[in-house]
Protein backbone atom coordinates (compact mmCIF):
# COMPACT_ATOMS: atom_id res chain seq x y z
CA UNK A 1 0.00 0.00 0.00
CA UNK A 2 2.66 2.45 0.77
CA UNK A 3 4.56 1.76 -2.17
CA UNK A 4 1.47 2.43 -4.45
CA UNK A 5 1.05 5.45 -2.15
CA UNK A 6 4.30 6.66 -3.02
CA UNK A 7 4.34 5.46 -6.66
CA UNK A 8 1.21 7.30 -7.40
CA UNK A 9 2.77 10.90 -5.19
CA UNK A 10 6.09 10.62 -7.69
CA UNK A 11 3.98 10.05 -10.45
CA UNK A 12 1.94 13.14 -10.10
CA UNK A 13 4.82 15.05 -9.09
CA UNK A 14 6.72 14.13 -12.44
CA UNK A 15 3.46 15.31 -14.40
CA UNK A 16 4.26 18.74 -13.23
CA UNK A 17 6.57 19.58 -16.15
CA UNK A 18 6.58 22.42 -18.08
CA UNK A 19 4.77 21.27 -21.49
CA UNK A 20 6.98 20.52 -24.60
CA UNK A 21 4.95 22.81 -26.77
CA UNK A 22 2.25 24.98 -25.21
CA UNK A 23 0.04 24.63 -28.07
CA UNK A 24 0.15 20.92 -28.53
CA UNK A 25 -0.70 20.86 -24.50
CA UNK A 26 -3.98 23.28 -25.08
CA UNK A 27 -4.99 21.24 -28.16
CA UNK A 28 -4.82 17.87 -25.95
CA UNK A 29 -6.40 19.13 -23.20
CA UNK A 30 -9.51 20.63 -25.31
CA UNK A 31 -9.63 17.57 -26.58
CA UNK A 32 -9.77 16.09 -23.54
CA UNK A 33 -12.34 18.81 -22.31
CA UNK A 34 -14.68 16.93 -25.26
CA UNK A 35 -13.87 13.40 -23.85
CA UNK A 36 -14.31 13.80 -20.62
CA UNK A 37 -17.24 16.66 -20.67
CA UNK A 38 -19.43 16.50 -23.37
CA UNK A 39 -19.06 12.68 -23.94
CA UNK A 40 -20.40 12.18 -20.05
CA UNK A 41 -23.11 14.89 -20.41
CA UNK A 42 -26.00 12.64 -22.03
CA UNK A 43 -25.29 10.10 -18.72
CA UNK A 44 -25.00 12.69 -16.51
CA UNK A 45 -28.25 14.32 -17.36
CA UNK A 46 -30.50 10.83 -17.72
CA UNK A 47 -29.05 9.57 -13.83
CA UNK A 48 -29.45 12.88 -12.40
CA UNK A 49 -33.51 13.36 -13.66
CA UNK A 50 -34.40 9.94 -12.43
CA UNK A 51 -32.22 10.43 -9.32
CA UNK A 52 -34.27 13.68 -8.68
CA UNK A 53 -37.64 12.35 -9.19
CA UNK A 54 -37.20 8.85 -7.34
CA UNK A 55 -36.07 11.32 -4.61
CA UNK A 56 -38.75 13.35 -4.57
CA UNK A 57 -41.40 10.19 -4.40
CA UNK A 58 -39.60 8.44 -2.21
CA UNK A 59 -39.29 11.70 0.21
CA UNK A 60 -43.13 12.39 -0.47
CA UNK A 61 -43.92 8.77 0.81
CA UNK A 62 -41.74 8.86 3.60
CA UNK A 63 -43.72 12.32 4.66
CA UNK A 64 -47.22 11.04 5.77
CA UNK A 65 -47.64 13.71 8.58
CA UNK A 66 -50.18 16.14 7.77
CA UNK A 67 -48.69 18.62 9.56
CA UNK A 68 -45.44 18.67 7.60
CA UNK A 69 -46.38 20.99 4.80
CA UNK A 70 -45.46 19.28 1.45
CA UNK A 71 -42.50 22.28 0.68
CA UNK A 72 -40.72 20.51 3.12
CA UNK A 73 -40.29 18.01 0.33
CA UNK A 74 -38.64 20.44 -2.12
CA UNK A 75 -36.06 21.66 0.70
CA UNK A 76 -35.28 18.17 1.66
CA UNK A 77 -34.69 17.09 -2.28
CA UNK A 78 -32.71 20.55 -3.10
CA UNK A 79 -30.31 20.05 -0.21
CA UNK A 80 -29.46 16.58 -0.31
CA UNK A 81 -28.85 17.05 -4.19
CA UNK A 82 -26.42 19.89 -3.66
CA UNK A 83 -24.55 18.03 -0.76
CA UNK A 84 -24.89 14.54 -1.70
CA UNK A 85 -27.03 13.35 -4.77
CA UNK A 86 -25.10 15.80 -7.42
CA UNK A 87 -21.18 15.53 -6.22
CA UNK A 88 -20.93 12.26 -5.34
CA UNK A 89 -23.45 10.13 -7.43
CA UNK A 90 -22.60 11.76 -10.49
CA UNK A 91 -18.76 11.28 -9.71
CA UNK A 92 -19.33 7.40 -9.05
CA UNK A 93 -21.18 7.08 -12.13
CA UNK A 94 -18.07 9.58 -13.92
CA UNK A 95 -15.48 7.20 -12.42
CA UNK A 96 -17.10 3.93 -14.37
CA UNK A 97 -17.25 5.75 -17.41
CA UNK A 98 -14.41 8.32 -17.72
CA UNK A 99 -12.45 6.49 -15.47
CA UNK A 100 -12.08 2.92 -16.92
CA UNK A 101 -11.82 4.66 -20.59
CA UNK A 102 -8.64 6.62 -19.42
CA UNK A 103 -6.97 3.37 -17.31
CA UNK A 104 -7.90 1.65 -20.42
CA UNK A 105 -6.44 3.69 -23.10
CA UNK A 106 -3.38 5.20 -21.25
CA UNK A 107 -2.81 1.04 -19.92
CA UNK A 108 -3.52 0.26 -23.99
CA UNK A 109 -0.69 2.86 -24.79
CA UNK A 110 1.65 1.21 -21.93
CA UNK A 111 1.39 -2.42 -23.56
CA UNK A 112 2.11 -1.40 -26.72
CA UNK A 113 5.10 0.43 -26.34
CA UNK A 114 3.51 3.77 -27.32
CA UNK A 115 4.64 5.45 -23.86
CA UNK A 116 8.11 4.13 -24.76
CA UNK A 117 8.03 6.01 -27.49
CA UNK A 118 6.98 9.26 -26.20
CA UNK A 119 10.67 8.80 -23.56
CA UNK A 120 12.66 7.78 -26.74
CA UNK A 121 11.43 10.99 -28.47
CA UNK A 122 12.36 12.78 -25.26
CA UNK A 123 8.56 13.40 -24.20
CA UNK A 124 7.61 14.25 -20.16
CA UNK A 125 5.05 10.91 -21.13
CA UNK A 126 3.40 11.07 -17.64
CA UNK A 127 2.73 15.05 -18.25
CA UNK A 128 1.94 15.13 -21.83
CA UNK A 129 -0.88 12.47 -21.15
CA UNK A 130 -1.51 13.07 -17.48
CA UNK A 131 -1.65 16.44 -17.35
CA UNK A 132 -4.32 17.30 -19.89
CA UNK A 133 -6.58 14.86 -18.55
CA UNK A 134 -6.23 15.81 -15.05
CA UNK A 135 -6.94 19.77 -16.12
CA UNK A 136 -9.70 19.08 -18.21
CA UNK A 137 -11.62 16.98 -15.26
CA UNK A 138 -10.85 19.88 -13.13
CA UNK A 139 -12.59 22.09 -15.60
CA UNK A 140 -15.31 20.03 -17.05
CA UNK A 141 -16.96 17.88 -14.08
CA UNK A 142 -17.38 20.48 -12.01
CA UNK A 143 -19.66 22.20 -14.79
CA UNK A 144 -21.11 18.77 -15.52
CA UNK A 145 -22.05 18.74 -11.74
CA UNK A 146 -23.60 21.90 -11.53
CA UNK A 147 -25.51 20.84 -14.63
CA UNK A 148 -26.44 17.70 -12.23
CA UNK A 149 -27.37 19.73 -9.58
CA UNK A 150 -29.91 21.67 -12.06
CA UNK A 151 -31.38 18.63 -13.58
CA UNK A 152 -31.67 16.74 -9.86
CA UNK A 153 -34.39 19.56 -8.82
CA UNK A 154 -35.63 19.96 -12.07
CA UNK A 155 -36.63 15.55 -12.01
CA UNK A 156 -38.09 16.51 -9.20
CA UNK A 157 -39.89 18.99 -9.67
CA UNK A 158 -41.23 17.22 -12.78
CA UNK A 159 -42.29 14.40 -10.76
CA UNK A 160 -44.17 16.18 -8.46
CA UNK A 161 -45.92 17.73 -11.33
CA UNK A 162 -46.58 14.14 -12.97
CA UNK A 163 -47.14 12.41 -10.18
CA UNK A 164 -49.63 14.89 -8.70
CA UNK A 165 -47.75 14.52 -5.75
CA UNK A 166 -47.27 18.66 -4.71
CA UNK A 167 -47.53 21.82 -7.14
CA UNK A 168 -44.22 22.44 -8.49
CA UNK A 169 -44.72 25.94 -6.93
CA UNK A 170 -44.15 24.70 -3.81
CA UNK A 171 -41.39 22.56 -4.83
CA UNK A 172 -39.43 25.52 -5.52
CA UNK A 173 -40.49 27.48 -2.97
CA UNK A 174 -39.70 24.95 -0.42
CA UNK A 175 -35.50 24.84 -2.37
CA UNK A 176 -35.80 28.61 -2.26
CA UNK A 177 -36.31 29.12 1.40
CA UNK A 178 -33.35 27.16 3.04
CA UNK A 179 -31.12 27.68 0.25
CA UNK A 180 -27.61 28.23 1.31
CA UNK A 181 -24.84 29.50 -1.33
CA UNK A 182 -22.46 27.41 1.03
CA UNK A 183 -24.27 24.21 0.23
CA UNK A 184 -22.93 25.17 -3.32
CA UNK A 185 -19.66 25.71 -2.03
CA UNK A 186 -19.20 22.15 -0.33
CA UNK A 187 -20.75 20.92 -3.74
CA UNK A 188 -18.36 22.19 -6.03
CA UNK A 189 -15.14 21.53 -3.64
CA UNK A 190 -16.29 18.14 -3.85
CA UNK A 191 -16.33 17.99 -7.56
CA UNK A 192 -12.81 19.30 -7.92
CA UNK A 193 -11.50 17.22 -5.17
CA UNK A 194 -13.62 14.15 -7.28
CA UNK A 195 -12.35 14.98 -10.21
CA UNK A 196 -9.06 15.03 -9.53
CA UNK A 197 -9.34 11.31 -8.15
CA UNK A 198 -11.12 9.85 -11.10
CA UNK A 199 -8.42 11.23 -13.65
CA UNK A 200 -4.97 11.04 -11.65
CA UNK A 201 -5.87 7.69 -10.28
CA UNK A 202 -7.24 5.87 -13.55
CA UNK A 203 -4.54 7.76 -15.57
CA UNK A 204 -1.56 5.85 -12.51
CA UNK A 205 -3.79 2.39 -13.52
CA UNK A 206 -3.03 2.97 -16.76
CA UNK A 207 0.79 4.06 -16.86
CA UNK A 208 1.84 1.43 -15.18
CA UNK A 209 -0.11 -1.81 -17.00
CA UNK A 210 2.31 -4.41 -17.56
CA UNK A 211 1.36 -7.16 -20.04
CA UNK A 212 -1.17 -7.42 -22.64
CA UNK A 213 -4.97 -6.91 -22.71
CA UNK A 214 -5.76 -9.04 -19.57
CA UNK A 215 -3.61 -6.45 -17.83
CA UNK A 216 -5.28 -3.52 -19.30
CA UNK A 217 -9.21 -4.55 -18.40
CA UNK A 218 -7.69 -5.42 -14.93
CA UNK A 219 -6.05 -1.69 -14.81
CA UNK A 220 -9.17 -0.39 -15.78
CA UNK A 221 -11.40 -2.37 -13.02
CA UNK A 222 -8.92 -1.35 -10.55
CA UNK A 223 -9.05 2.34 -11.35
CA UNK A 224 -12.88 2.34 -10.75
CA UNK A 225 -12.82 0.34 -7.64
CA UNK A 226 -10.06 2.59 -6.64
CA UNK A 227 -11.96 6.24 -7.77
CA UNK A 228 -15.26 5.28 -6.05
CA UNK A 229 -13.64 4.03 -2.71
CA UNK A 230 -11.17 7.14 -2.33
CA UNK A 231 -14.59 9.31 -3.90
CA UNK A 232 -16.44 8.03 -0.64
CA UNK A 233 -13.69 8.39 2.04
CA UNK A 234 -13.00 12.20 0.84
CA UNK A 235 -16.87 12.56 0.88
CA UNK A 236 -16.73 11.79 4.28
CA UNK A 237 -13.81 13.87 5.07
CA UNK A 238 -15.23 16.87 3.46
CA UNK A 239 -18.66 16.42 4.89
CA UNK A 240 -16.50 16.24 8.40
CA UNK A 241 -14.30 19.44 7.83
CA UNK A 242 -16.48 21.73 5.83
CA UNK A 243 -20.03 20.96 7.61
CA UNK B 1 29.48 7.30 -33.05
CA UNK B 2 27.85 5.36 -29.84
CA UNK B 3 30.36 3.75 -27.59
CA UNK B 4 29.13 0.56 -24.71
CA UNK B 5 31.59 1.02 -21.82
CA UNK B 6 31.44 -1.86 -18.88
CA UNK B 7 27.28 -1.53 -19.23
CA UNK B 8 25.84 -3.68 -16.32
CA UNK B 9 22.64 -3.86 -15.81
CA UNK B 10 20.16 -6.62 -13.20
CA UNK B 11 16.90 -7.18 -12.43
CA UNK B 12 15.96 -7.78 -8.56
CA UNK B 13 19.26 -10.23 -7.62
CA UNK B 14 19.47 -11.30 -11.49
CA UNK B 15 22.19 -10.04 -13.49
CA UNK B 16 20.82 -9.29 -17.21
CA UNK B 17 23.90 -8.02 -18.94
CA UNK B 18 27.31 -8.08 -17.67
CA UNK B 19 30.36 -5.76 -18.78
CA UNK B 20 29.16 -5.11 -22.44
CA UNK B 21 31.74 -3.14 -24.52
CA UNK B 22 30.95 -2.26 -27.96
CA UNK B 23 31.56 0.62 -30.35
CA UNK B 24 28.63 1.48 -33.00
CA UNK B 25 29.78 3.20 -36.04
CA UNK B 26 27.69 5.44 -38.77
CA UNK B 27 26.98 4.72 -42.09
CA UNK B 28 26.62 0.92 -41.70
CA UNK B 29 23.94 -1.30 -39.87
CA UNK B 30 25.10 -2.42 -36.47
CA UNK B 31 23.46 -5.40 -35.41
CA UNK B 32 23.18 -7.21 -31.88
CA UNK B 33 21.70 -11.23 -32.31
CA UNK B 34 21.06 -13.53 -29.69
CA UNK B 35 18.53 -15.58 -28.98
CA UNK B 36 15.29 -14.55 -26.90
CA UNK B 37 16.13 -13.64 -23.47
CA UNK B 38 19.47 -13.12 -23.59
CA UNK B 39 19.72 -9.63 -22.78
CA UNK B 40 19.72 -8.00 -26.19
CA UNK B 41 16.20 -5.76 -25.47
CA UNK B 42 17.47 -4.66 -22.19
CA UNK B 43 20.59 -4.00 -23.98
CA UNK B 44 18.87 -1.68 -26.34
CA UNK B 45 16.27 -0.16 -24.18
CA UNK B 46 19.34 0.90 -21.88
CA UNK B 47 20.91 2.46 -25.15
CA UNK B 48 17.74 5.09 -25.46
CA UNK B 49 17.33 5.49 -21.84
CA UNK B 50 14.18 3.46 -21.19
CA UNK B 51 15.94 1.48 -18.49
CA UNK B 52 18.81 2.77 -17.12
CA UNK B 53 22.01 0.26 -16.29
CA UNK B 54 23.73 -0.08 -12.57
CA UNK B 55 26.95 1.16 -13.70
CA UNK B 56 28.67 1.87 -17.32
CA UNK B 57 29.32 4.21 -19.75
CA UNK B 58 26.88 4.83 -23.11
CA UNK B 59 28.51 7.29 -24.79
CA UNK B 60 26.94 9.26 -27.82
CA UNK B 61 29.75 10.93 -30.20
CA UNK B 62 31.81 11.31 -26.54
CA UNK B 63 28.84 12.43 -24.82
CA UNK B 64 27.78 10.53 -21.50
CA UNK B 65 24.44 9.89 -21.94
CA UNK B 66 24.04 8.71 -18.20
CA UNK B 67 25.76 11.41 -16.67
CA UNK B 68 23.36 13.75 -18.38
CA UNK B 69 20.67 15.93 -16.49
CA UNK B 70 16.94 15.74 -17.49
CA UNK B 71 17.11 18.43 -20.19
CA UNK B 72 20.55 17.32 -21.66
CA UNK B 73 19.26 13.87 -22.30
CA UNK B 74 15.83 15.18 -23.61
CA UNK B 75 18.59 16.65 -26.14
CA UNK B 76 20.00 13.71 -27.07
CA UNK B 77 16.75 11.92 -27.78
CA UNK B 78 16.05 14.41 -30.24
CA UNK B 79 18.64 13.46 -32.59
CA UNK B 80 17.73 9.50 -32.38
CA UNK B 81 15.08 7.82 -33.60
CA UNK B 82 13.69 3.90 -32.54
CA UNK B 83 11.91 1.82 -34.50
CA UNK B 84 10.05 -0.10 -31.65
CA UNK B 85 9.11 -4.41 -32.01
CA UNK B 86 5.81 -3.68 -32.35
CA UNK B 87 6.07 -0.07 -34.41
CA UNK B 88 4.01 1.76 -31.01
CA UNK B 89 2.28 4.02 -33.82
CA UNK B 90 -0.08 6.49 -31.87
CA UNK B 91 -3.12 4.46 -32.77
CA UNK B 92 -5.30 7.68 -32.97
CA UNK B 93 -3.81 9.40 -34.71
CA UNK B 94 -3.07 9.13 -39.51
CA UNK B 95 -0.09 8.07 -40.57
CA UNK B 96 0.54 11.72 -41.76
CA UNK B 97 0.14 12.18 -38.73
CA UNK B 98 1.82 9.59 -36.63
CA UNK B 99 5.24 10.91 -38.71
CA UNK B 100 4.03 14.97 -38.22
CA UNK B 101 4.03 14.23 -34.59
CA UNK B 102 7.99 14.42 -33.79
CA UNK B 103 7.56 17.44 -36.34
CA UNK B 104 5.44 19.39 -34.50
CA UNK B 105 6.74 18.92 -31.47
CA UNK B 106 10.31 20.15 -31.43
CA UNK B 107 10.79 21.49 -34.97
CA UNK B 108 9.12 25.25 -36.05
CA UNK B 109 7.95 24.07 -39.08
CA UNK B 110 5.05 25.53 -40.74
CA UNK B 111 1.89 23.73 -41.58
CA UNK B 112 3.57 23.32 -45.26
CA UNK B 113 6.87 22.21 -44.29
CA UNK B 114 5.35 20.18 -42.40
CA UNK B 115 3.47 18.03 -44.71
CA UNK B 116 6.29 18.16 -47.56
CA UNK B 117 8.76 16.80 -44.72
CA UNK B 118 5.92 14.02 -43.92
CA UNK B 119 5.71 13.19 -47.77
CA UNK B 120 9.38 13.24 -48.12
CA UNK B 121 9.61 10.62 -45.77
CA UNK B 122 6.66 8.08 -46.64
CA UNK B 123 8.56 8.34 -50.26
CA UNK B 124 11.79 7.39 -48.67
CA UNK B 125 10.28 4.30 -47.48
CA UNK B 126 8.13 3.60 -50.66
CA UNK B 127 5.08 4.12 -49.09
CA UNK B 128 2.15 6.58 -51.24
CA UNK B 129 -1.40 6.91 -50.49
CA UNK B 130 -1.60 6.50 -47.10
CA UNK B 131 -1.71 9.55 -45.21
CA UNK B 132 -5.33 9.61 -44.49
CA UNK B 133 -4.91 6.01 -43.18
CA UNK B 134 -5.04 4.36 -39.14
CA UNK B 135 -2.33 2.24 -38.42
CA UNK B 136 -5.34 -0.43 -37.65
CA UNK B 137 -6.03 0.09 -41.53
CA UNK B 138 -2.35 -0.70 -42.50
CA UNK B 139 -0.79 -3.87 -43.08
CA UNK B 140 2.25 -4.94 -40.79
CA UNK B 141 5.15 -4.33 -43.42
CA UNK B 142 4.05 -1.12 -44.01
CA UNK B 143 3.26 0.05 -40.56
CA UNK B 144 7.16 -1.16 -39.74
CA UNK B 145 7.93 1.34 -42.93
CA UNK B 146 5.73 4.08 -41.14
CA UNK B 147 7.66 3.17 -38.35
CA UNK B 148 10.86 3.90 -39.60
CA UNK B 149 9.42 7.18 -41.29
CA UNK B 150 8.62 8.56 -38.13
CA UNK B 151 12.03 7.49 -36.48
CA UNK B 152 13.81 9.34 -39.76
CA UNK B 153 11.07 12.79 -39.67
CA UNK B 154 13.35 14.94 -37.40
CA UNK B 155 16.94 13.73 -39.31
CA UNK B 156 18.16 11.39 -36.77
CA UNK B 157 21.42 10.95 -36.29
CA UNK B 158 20.83 7.56 -33.84
CA UNK B 159 18.83 4.72 -35.40
CA UNK B 160 17.35 1.89 -32.76
CA UNK B 161 15.04 -0.81 -35.03
CA UNK B 162 14.16 -3.51 -31.87
CA UNK B 163 12.74 -7.08 -34.14
CA UNK B 164 12.37 -5.10 -37.34
CA UNK B 165 11.52 -8.20 -38.84
CA UNK B 166 9.80 -9.94 -36.56
CA UNK B 167 6.15 -11.26 -37.86
CA UNK B 168 6.80 -10.06 -41.56
CA UNK B 169 6.76 -12.38 -44.74
CA UNK B 170 10.59 -13.04 -45.74
CA UNK B 171 9.76 -10.90 -49.00
CA UNK B 172 8.61 -7.88 -46.85
CA UNK B 173 11.14 -8.56 -44.06
CA UNK B 174 14.64 -8.62 -46.88
CA UNK B 175 12.52 -5.02 -48.18
CA UNK B 176 12.62 -3.70 -44.59
CA UNK B 177 16.33 -4.74 -44.34
CA UNK B 178 17.07 -3.32 -47.72
CA UNK B 179 15.13 -0.03 -46.51
CA UNK B 180 17.03 0.46 -43.44
CA UNK B 181 20.42 -0.40 -45.54
CA UNK B 182 20.21 2.63 -47.61
CA UNK B 183 18.58 4.97 -45.05
CA UNK B 184 21.98 4.16 -42.91
CA UNK B 185 24.43 4.40 -45.98
CA UNK B 186 22.50 7.47 -47.83
CA UNK B 187 22.46 9.61 -44.21
CA UNK B 188 25.30 8.57 -42.51
CA UNK B 189 22.99 7.31 -39.86
CA UNK B 190 24.61 5.30 -36.43
CA UNK B 191 22.34 2.51 -37.10
CA UNK B 192 21.74 -0.72 -34.34
CA UNK B 193 19.44 -3.23 -35.22
CA UNK B 194 18.37 -5.76 -32.65
CA UNK B 195 17.73 -9.36 -34.68
CA UNK B 196 17.54 -12.86 -34.25
CA UNK B 197 16.89 -13.18 -38.45
CA UNK B 198 20.51 -15.17 -39.62
CA UNK B 199 19.28 -13.79 -43.30
CA UNK B 200 19.51 -10.34 -42.03
CA UNK B 201 22.59 -10.86 -40.36
CA UNK B 202 24.15 -12.12 -44.31
CA UNK B 203 22.13 -9.35 -45.86
CA UNK B 204 23.34 -6.23 -44.07
CA UNK B 205 25.46 -7.50 -40.96
CA UNK B 206 28.28 -5.21 -41.62
CA UNK B 207 28.76 -4.93 -37.67
CA UNK B 208 27.29 -7.77 -35.50
CA UNK B 209 27.61 -8.28 -31.46
CA UNK B 210 26.74 -11.70 -30.49
CA UNK B 211 24.49 -11.50 -27.23
CA UNK B 212 24.68 -14.88 -25.18
CA UNK B 213 22.96 -15.28 -21.49
CA UNK B 214 23.99 -11.47 -21.35
CA UNK B 215 27.83 -11.47 -22.18
CA UNK B 216 29.40 -10.07 -25.60
CA UNK B 217 30.27 -13.83 -26.49
CA UNK B 218 31.45 -12.68 -30.55
CA UNK B 219 31.83 -9.70 -32.39
CA UNK B 220 32.66 -9.28 -36.07
CA UNK B 221 30.66 -9.14 -39.41
CA UNK B 222 28.83 -11.25 -41.93
CA UNK B 223 32.31 -12.11 -43.27
CA UNK B 224 33.92 -13.70 -40.44
CA UNK B 225 30.87 -14.96 -39.15
CA UNK B 226 30.81 -18.55 -40.80
CA UNK B 227 34.43 -18.87 -39.71
CA UNK B 228 33.92 -17.45 -36.42
CA UNK B 229 31.62 -20.37 -35.84
CA UNK B 230 33.44 -23.56 -35.81
CA UNK B 231 35.13 -22.41 -32.74
CA UNK B 232 31.91 -20.50 -31.05
CA UNK B 233 29.82 -23.25 -30.12
CA UNK B 234 27.42 -20.87 -28.82
CA UNK B 235 26.99 -19.12 -31.93
CA UNK B 236 27.14 -21.97 -34.17
CA UNK B 237 24.49 -23.37 -32.12
CA UNK B 238 22.23 -19.80 -32.59
CA UNK B 239 23.43 -20.09 -36.21
CA UNK B 240 22.06 -23.63 -36.77
CA UNK B 241 19.10 -22.96 -34.97
CA UNK B 242 17.94 -20.72 -38.16
CA UNK B 243 18.89 -23.44 -40.59
CA UNK B 244 21.74 -21.87 -41.61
Amino acid sequence: MFFELGRYLIFIRSMFFKPEKFRVFVQRTVHEMNNIGVGSLPIVAIISIFVGAVTTVQTAYQLVSPLIPLKIIGTIVSDSSLLELAPTITCLVLAGKVGANIASEVGNMRVTEQIDAYEVMGINSSGFLGLPKIIAGLIMIPCLIIIANFLLISGGILAAKLTGLMDPNEFIQGARETFRLFTLVVSLVKSFVFAFIITSVSTYEGYFTSGGALEVGEAGTRAVTRSCVLILFFDFIIAKLML
Amino acid sequence: MIELKNVNKSFSDKQVLFDINATFNPGIPNLIIGASGGGKSVLLKCMVGLITPESGQILYDKRDFLQMDYENKKEVRRELGMLFQGTALFDSLTVEENIEFPLRMFSNMSVAERLERVNFCLNRVHLEKVNSKYPAEISGGMKKRVGIARAIALNTKYLFCDEPNSGLDPITSRVIDELLLDITTEYKITTVINSHDMKTVYDIGESIIFIYKGKKWWQGSRNEIDTARHSNPELDNFIQASQF
